[in-house]
């Protein structure tokens, strides 16, 4: 006796779901540490290390590489939705830009790994004052979940490889789905670092 | 990637994925996808740390009724930490941390939720299996291991924490000087429940993308069983819930092993040490605690109100009253339980303007479950009632919710809470609306699924005398409590024996009394349990005649659920009390020609 794997929409379903946990958590996250800012007379501010900045170029352009792979590695379609043999190659070259992502994720954990040497350097450290605290925190976490996603995406190409069905253009979707929200995320992080840390 | 490229693919409908049945031991019963074996785990789990809650009751409540005195046995079961069976005020608060933090994490929200919703809900939705079986099994085995991690603090030098359930910072945050258990104990509680948390969230990820998407063909909203609404529900709530709790854990760790000053203060002196923090706030993990510990009430009682509303109409052999309101009262609590958490916190220091926005929405959430409590009660008034044990622990449980909820009018207004917060009406009042409500839903789901999950009929009779005692046992453990919280005996203490308190000791001895006699009728459930599981008769498909999927395959159900059939579903779960060719119900999958034909 068998049964059915669920249909490839739920993985979607799923990733939004994961999505609002994740909004969730960092609200959490950020709420407490803009209502610790204000009274504290203990928050010491410093100053981002620029590479951030570098790291932020980074991960957009990763979201625009990965969309660069999606769009095509479904397609394109013939008049009856299958795929068009005849753009085979454009097809293949697509899947060059998964790649191309999976190696800007990694820069970027490697960037943020350097961010932080860079403030150990300067003497902040986690525990340093609440505002350093929140400041790793808030990275490590989001690097995380972005470890998720680089695993996402690798189940994703692993599919790619194995299954000519429309199942990896799924599985794709919605590991690109949770990426570019990794990439919102972050912006976010960054913006509310900028302002508060 | 040649496999795409060169591959003529249709671009609609599933290539169909599947997954056999296991023939291995391990992965049958033990690392098992199947979402019933992962619900039966979850069930196995809520009863094993209901016992472990339990036992440790007894020891604060005898303990509370007779001070002086060795609890018996307990010197050679814990000789480390009570030698001889004394009890210091110390390992007393830390049996009241673990029985509470035991059964909020482990009971009322591991059965009700994750043990009975797995089984039945994909089921109930015409589904083989979860969305995501593999998250599911990580589900249960992560809050296994969150189970062991909070356990494991009994067997350490220091025993487990003492900073209750809801480990309050600063005490739960600045490590070994907090007093016995605060060291590695405390850090133990908090990695348990940051585990516990993931648990939830892979479970809730499922339930949520299961009722979304694996509806079976005809199962619209509107004709999904009460019991999955809540449950679908509830795992909403806890999504949110469990997500914040998340970071709380995370941020508590660091400040115990990590030196960081999330919830401590600058200048704190503890046990006359200068604690090395500063620029942390124990309200901050009051805050966020309290922003997932209300929800966790809805999280324990939700599933109960769809458990009990999906089994009234099968025993009055009518409709349930109002089901789009009573789906909408219980979004709206959902809905509501988030603005409510200050209530917690009143004598936290917050402004009398914060307390009354808190207080508001409080009594606002009354509405909705007063008007649940009504629909259920229409329900039963004038049907021709089938008083079964199910039937009758559904009816205690409006019991217990209303007498629960009354008390909960009092500590919503935050002029009364003041007195009676520290008290042991508060006591008395979760324990009837949280507790005991939860347990009876869980009960009333036991016996009413038990025939579906084993296949085998529990004893109605030993049912019946289970219900009478633990409903007279329930009010005689729990109702005396309000009363010692209005004379203003404090909760907390381990004991009472030479102040101004010395009066409320007959009372006291009283509780320990009913509570000793409440466990002792667990035992018939438990001996009805083992007993019907191997010796029970052999359960039909539909003993209740019920109307919901779940009746309409074996008992228990094949491995994919309905055996190889996909069900089609015509009917709401609600159809009852009218004439059919099966009596007076209608099965959500009788087609609609069969149905009429009368």
């Amino acid at each position: 006796m068998q049964k059915t794997m669920a249909p490839p929409s739920a993985a979607r379903t799923g990733v939004w779901v994961a999505i609002a946990a994740i909004t969730m958590s960092f609200a959490a996250y950020s709420s407490a540490m803009v209502i610790r800012q204000g009274p504290v007379p203990e928050w010491q501010h410093f100053r981002l290390p620029s590479i951030l900045y570098l790291n932020t170029f980074v991960l957009v352009i990763s979201s625009v590489t990965l969309e660069l792979a999606r769009r095509r590695v479904g397609g394109p379609f013939d008049s009856l939705g299958r795929v068009d043999l005849s753009q085979a190659d454009a097809v293949r070259r697509r899947i060059v830009w998964l790649y191309v992502t999976l190696a800007l994720g990694l820069l970027f954990l490697g960037g943020q790994y350097l961010a932080w040497t860079q403030l150990s350097a300067q003497g902040v450290f986690l525990a340093t004052s609440p505002s350093s605290s929140f400041f790793y925190v808030l990275t490590a976490v989001h690097a995380l979940h972005l470890l998720g996603g680089l695993a996402a995406l690798t189940y994703a190409l692993r599919s790619l490889r194995s299954d000519d069905g429309p199942r990896p253009v799924n599985v794709l979707g919605a590991a690109a789905l949770y990426w570019h929200f990794m990439a919102v995320l972050w912006v976010y992080l960054f913006v509310i670092l900028a302002l508060w840390v | 990637m040649d496999t795409v490229s060169a591959s003529i693919t249709e671009h609609a409908p599933a290539a169909a994925h599947h997954h056999t049945a296991p023939t291995g031991w391990i992965r049958k019963y033990v690392f098992s996808l199947d979402h019933k074996v992962i619900g039966k785990q979850y069930l196995g789990l809520g009863l094993l740390a209901v016992c472990t809650g339990m036992a440790l009751s007894w020891v604060m409540r005898y303990h509370l009724a007779w001070p002086d005195k060795a609890v018996p046995l307990l010197g050679l079961i814990a000789p480390k930490f009570a030698a001889g069976g004394v009890i210091t005020p110390e390992f007393y608060l830390q049996v009241m941390t673990m029985h509470g933090t035991i059964m909020v994490f482990f009971v009322l929200t591991t059965a009700p939720f994750a043990g009975f919703g797995n089984f039945i809900l994909p089921i109930q939705l015409g589904a083989e299996d979860m969305a995501f079986p593999r998250f599911n099994m990580m589900s249960f085995w992560v809050t296994f291991v969150a189970f062991a991690v909070l356990v494991a603090a009994f067997f350490i030098p220091d025993g487990p924490a003492l900073s209750g359930w809801t480990a309050y910072a600063p005490l739960s945050a600045v490590g070994k000087a907090s007093g016995p258990g605060e060291g590695l104990g405390q850090t133990l509680w908090a990695v348990s429940i940051a585990i516990f948390c993931i648990g939830q969230l892979l479970g809730s990820l499922n339930f949520i993308a299961t009722t979304l998407d694996l509806r079976t063909k005809g199962m619209t909203f509107m004709r999904m069983p009460y019991s999955t609404w809540a449950w679908f529900i509830t795992a909403i709530i806890a999504l949110i819930a469990f997500s914040v709790l998340l970071p709380a854990c995370v941020m508590l760790i660091l400040d115990r092993v990590a030196g960081t000053s999330f919830f401590i203060p600058a200048g704190l002196v503890v046990s006359d040490t200068l604690q090395p923090h500063s620029g942390g706030s124990p309200l901050l993990w009051q805050h966020l605690f309290w922003f997932f510990g209300h929800p966790e009430v809805y999280i324990a009682i939700v599933p109960s109100f769809g458990i009990v509303s999906t089994i009234l109409p099968v025993v009055c052999r009518k409709p349930h009253l109002g089901p789009r309101v009573l789906i909408g009262c219980m979004l709206a609590i959902a809905g509501l339980s988030y603005m409510v958490w200050g209530h917690h916190m009143f004598l936290s220091g917050m402004s009398p303007t914060s307390a009354t926005l808190f207080s508001v929405p409080t009594l606002i959430i009354t509405i909705p479950s007063a008007i649940v409590t009504l629909l259920w009660l229409g329900t039963v008034y004038g049907s021709k009632l089938r008083l079964t044990t199910a039937a009758l622990f559904c009816l205690a449980f409006i019991s217990v919710f209303v007498t629960g909820g009354l008390s909960g009018f009092f500590l919503s207004q935050p002029s009364i809470d003041t007195y009676l917060h520290g008290t042991y009406f508060v006591v008395g009042h979760f324990h009837f609306v949280m507790g005991v409500a939860a347990m009876f839903g869980i009960f009333a789901g036991t016996y009413f699924w038990f025939p579906k999950i084993f296949g085998r009929m529990m004893n109605e009779t030993l049912g019946k005398w289970h219900f009478a005692l633990t409903f007279i046992g329930v009010y005689a453990t729990f109702m005396p409590m309000h009363w010692l919280g209005l004379t203003g005996n404090v909760r907390r203490y381990s004991s009472f024996p030479s102040d101004y308190m010395h009066g409320s000791l007959p009372l006291h001895r009283f509780i320990t009394f009913s509570a000793l006699f409440l466990g002792g009728a667990q035992l018939i459930f438990l001996v009805n349990l083992i007993w019907s599981r191997f010796r029970g008769p052999i359960a039909p498909a539909n003993p209740w005649e019920a109307s919901s999927l779940e009746w309409d395959t074996t008992s228990p159900p094949p491995f994919d659920n309905f055996g190889g059939v996909h069900p089609v579903v015509y009917h709401g779960p609600n159809e009852f009390g009218v004439a059919s060719p099966r009596g007076d119900y209608v099965m959500q999958t009788d087609p609609p020609a069969a149905a009429a034909a009368v």
